[in-house]
């Protein structure tokens, strides 16, 4: 066990930062490469003003049509996509880590809230599975691949949690959540999780036609 | 995993797809495919594609989805399934019979009015999507009769309606005529080198819309306002070939009215009430031939009435006293922000105005634009069905008082003309030219000069 929990935090932890990060700029140059070769005129219509005003509204809960016809959806969108990032950034046992192994000392949660986050990103993934087996026009364009990664974004909240309450077999569900959370990492550059790349991009671009060519809003 | 459809495929004969797909192979399928996704396409549709997180929060967008009962099948991202993804999914080895449902997804059951791209939280262009779909049905050669036969009127006389050569300046100087009998000194300057404007029309106001040369000249008479009209090709400002996927022929129809503008040295392009050659003339012709913006400044008629009001060049006799509301069409307000204008001017020329709901940006598409209207009668009740949201949104404007319903876009003019009647909602549909020319203030001609 001990010899397993070293492979995974050790190489196999190096592994997946390295994909991660090399992986994230691979995407994201491939994509300007191509912005660069073939549709350079992108960069014609770019404006940093209607990029952020765009993106502003979008990451702003209710600041735009569609956020206020999906108020539930909103507040879970919000909530899930804010505790996936700060809770493993910042949560205390990962804070540790940081320091032991770069010593970067970081500001950290409690621990009560980050279990109550935690919570809210698994119940907002349960929310969102329920919406894609309820809704139609949810359901209609579901693919397996769409429950796969749901379920990739579940499993390092799953396991963290139960390996923090010690419920059952402490180093098996720890070791499960390293294995989990490092296929999350390198899972985000190459399947659809990688909108958190991209999405930035889209929105500017989309918020750049809008306010520089066609003079109305975007949200 | 899939939701089966809920609505039934219903059997459309048309000539331009049926004979098309009979003579697609496999090969051929797979070959333009692939070269138009290779070639063609980059880093959007791509990143588009690969971004898309399924959520369906674009179904809300389209009057398609909300007229069908909610139908996924009509939801933007749902017809981006039908289409696109399998392309990219089966690497362009799909069937003809799948090409035959594509071609008549992208082009009757799609407007291209991106209100998707107002709904998507990643602003994916669902629109372009639906275009770089229509190509591939373009270079397969299925595309809709009607249609494409608009876009070989576009090639073979740079118009879209077949309007021959001297067909088009004995219009004009029929129109002359008869505007003379209003106002004796009116003229309509044909080839006037070194005018302020060259006004430009779409080839359905030569070809049955006349009056509507007739009252853009007596409005543009009265402004007192330097103008000219081509007597060659390149006075048509319409453009089918943009929504066939057509690119090199809108890239010639789009050059000859900039060259047109130029040879006849004018400052700037005002144009009539249109909404596609709005989008044509401003937006994609000119990225086609290479500019960022129109060589030539563009004036949509909206602008140009604001304009004429504002300065006061033109002046209101009485106000229009039939309440009225007004429909934003996609292409000049979500394409080019000419809504508070719009409101301007009703407002100048109208007593009562009343808002529809939802309104400007957000207003819902006619269900005509785009070129679904253009696909002809086949399509016509899928346009009609495919927009009963539309019928509920002006009724409850009716309820409300609205009598008169502005429309200042002539395919949103002949898409709720349908819609008027089918679902028998009783408005009178105007363009706000129209109304300008019936409270204008004209030159008073004495009893004995007129006719």
């Amino acid at each position: 066990m001990h010899d397993l929990y070293n492979f995974v935090t050790g190489p196999l932890a190096w592994a997946a930062f390295i994909v991660f990060i090399a992986g994230s700029l691979y995407r994201l140059i491939n994509m300007l490469y191509l912005v660069n070769k073939k549709e350079k005129f992108i960069y014609t219509y770019m404006s940093f003003k209607y990029s952020f005003r765009s993106i502003f509204h979008w990451i702003t809960p209710f600041a735009t049509v569609n956020w206020k016809r999906h108020p539930v959806l909103t507040i879970v969108t919000f909530a899930f996509h804010i505790c996936l990032i700060i809770t493993p950034v910042f949560l205390l046992s990962h804070a540790i880590l940081w320091d032991e192994s770069w010593s970067i000392s970081l500001w950290s949660l409690p621990d009560g809230v980050a279990d109550i986050m935690t919570l809210i990103v698994v119940g907002s993934c349960i929310f969102f599975l329920v919406r894609r087996l309820l809704s139609p026009e949810v359901q209609y364009v579901t693919s397996a691949s769409d429950y796969a990664i749901l379920a990739i974004v579940a499993a390092p909240f799953i396991t963290g949690f139960i390996a923090y309450h010690q419920w059952v077999n402490y180093q098996f569900f720890m070791i499960l959540h390293i294995i989990s959370g490092e296929i999350m990492l390198v899972a985000i550059p190459f399947t659809r999780l990688s909108h958190m790349l991209f999405s930035p991009f889209t929105r500017a671009y989309m918020g750049s036609e809008f306010g520089g060519v066609r003079n109305a809003k975007d949200w | 995993m899939a939701e089966p459809a809920k609505s039934e495929e219903k059997i459309i004969s048309d000539v331009g797809l049926d004979v098309g797909i009979s003579k697609l192979t496999d090969d051929r399928i797979e070959k333009v495919i692939n070269d138009v996704i290779k070639n063609e396409t980059g880093a959007r549709l791509k990143t588009y594609v690969e971004t898309c997180i399924h959520c369906g929060l674009c179904s809300d967008a389209c009057h398609y989805y909300l007229s069908h009962d909610n139908d996924p099948r009509f939801s933007p991202v749902g017809k981006v399934k039908q289409t696109m993804w399998e392309m990219l999914r089966k690497k362009g080895k799909v069937s003809p019979d799948f090409i035959k449902k594509a071609a008549v997804i992208a082009h009757t059951e799609c407007n291209l009015c991106k209100r998707c791209a107002q709904y998507c939280p990643f602003g994916i262009d669902i629109a372009y999507i639906m275009s770089v779909v229509r190509r591939i049905i373009h270079r397969l050669g299925c595309t809709p009769q009607y249609i494409q036969d608009t876009a070989h009127s576009h090639s073979v006389t740079m118009n879209q309606m077949w309007v021959k050569g001297d067909e088009w300046p004995d219009t004009l100087q029929w129109q002359e005529e008869e505007a003379q009998a209003e106002i004796p000194t009116l003229r309509i300057p044909l080839e006037k080198e070194g005018a302020d404007i060259m006004y430009s029309v779409i080839a359905p106001e030569p070809k049955f819309q006349a009056q509507l040369i007739y009252q853009a000249a007596v409005i543009l008479d009265v402004a007192g306002v330097n103008w000219t009209m081509p007597a060659t090709m390149g006075w048509d400002n319409s453009d089918m070939a943009m929504f066939t996927g057509d690119n090199e022929i809108m890239g010639r129809i789009k050059r000859a009215h900039y060259e047109t503008a130029a040879r006849l040295k004018v400052k700037r392009i005002v144009m009539g009430e249109c909404g596609h050659a709005f989008r044509s003339v401003y937006d994609m012709g000119n990225r086609w031939l290479g500019w960022q913006a129109p060589p030539i400044p563009i004036v949509h008629a909206i602008d140009f009435y604001y304009e004429i009001l504002k300065e006061g060049k033109v002046k209101i006799k009485k106000k229009y006293e039939t309440p009225v509301t007004l429909h934003d069409p996609c292409n000049v307000v979500r394409g080019g922000g000419l809504h508070e204008k719009a409101r301007y001017v009703v407002n100048a020329i109208c007593e009562n105005f009343i808002e529809m709901h939802p309104n400007r940006e957000h207003n819902y598409c006619c269900c005509a634009g785009g070129g679904v209207i253009n696909c002809g009668p086949p399509y016509k009740m899928t346009r009609i069905d495919g927009n009963r949201v539309k019928a509920e949104q002006l009724f409850a404007v009716k309820a409300r008082g609205a009598k008169t319903l502005i429309a200042p876009c002539h395919n949103c003019h002949s898409g709720l003309e349908d819609i008027n009647h089918h679902y028998g909602i009783g408005q009178e549909i105007k363009f706000i030219g129209d109304i300008l020319y019936e409270v204008m203030e004209k030159p008073e001609v004495k009893e004995g000069e007129k006719e």
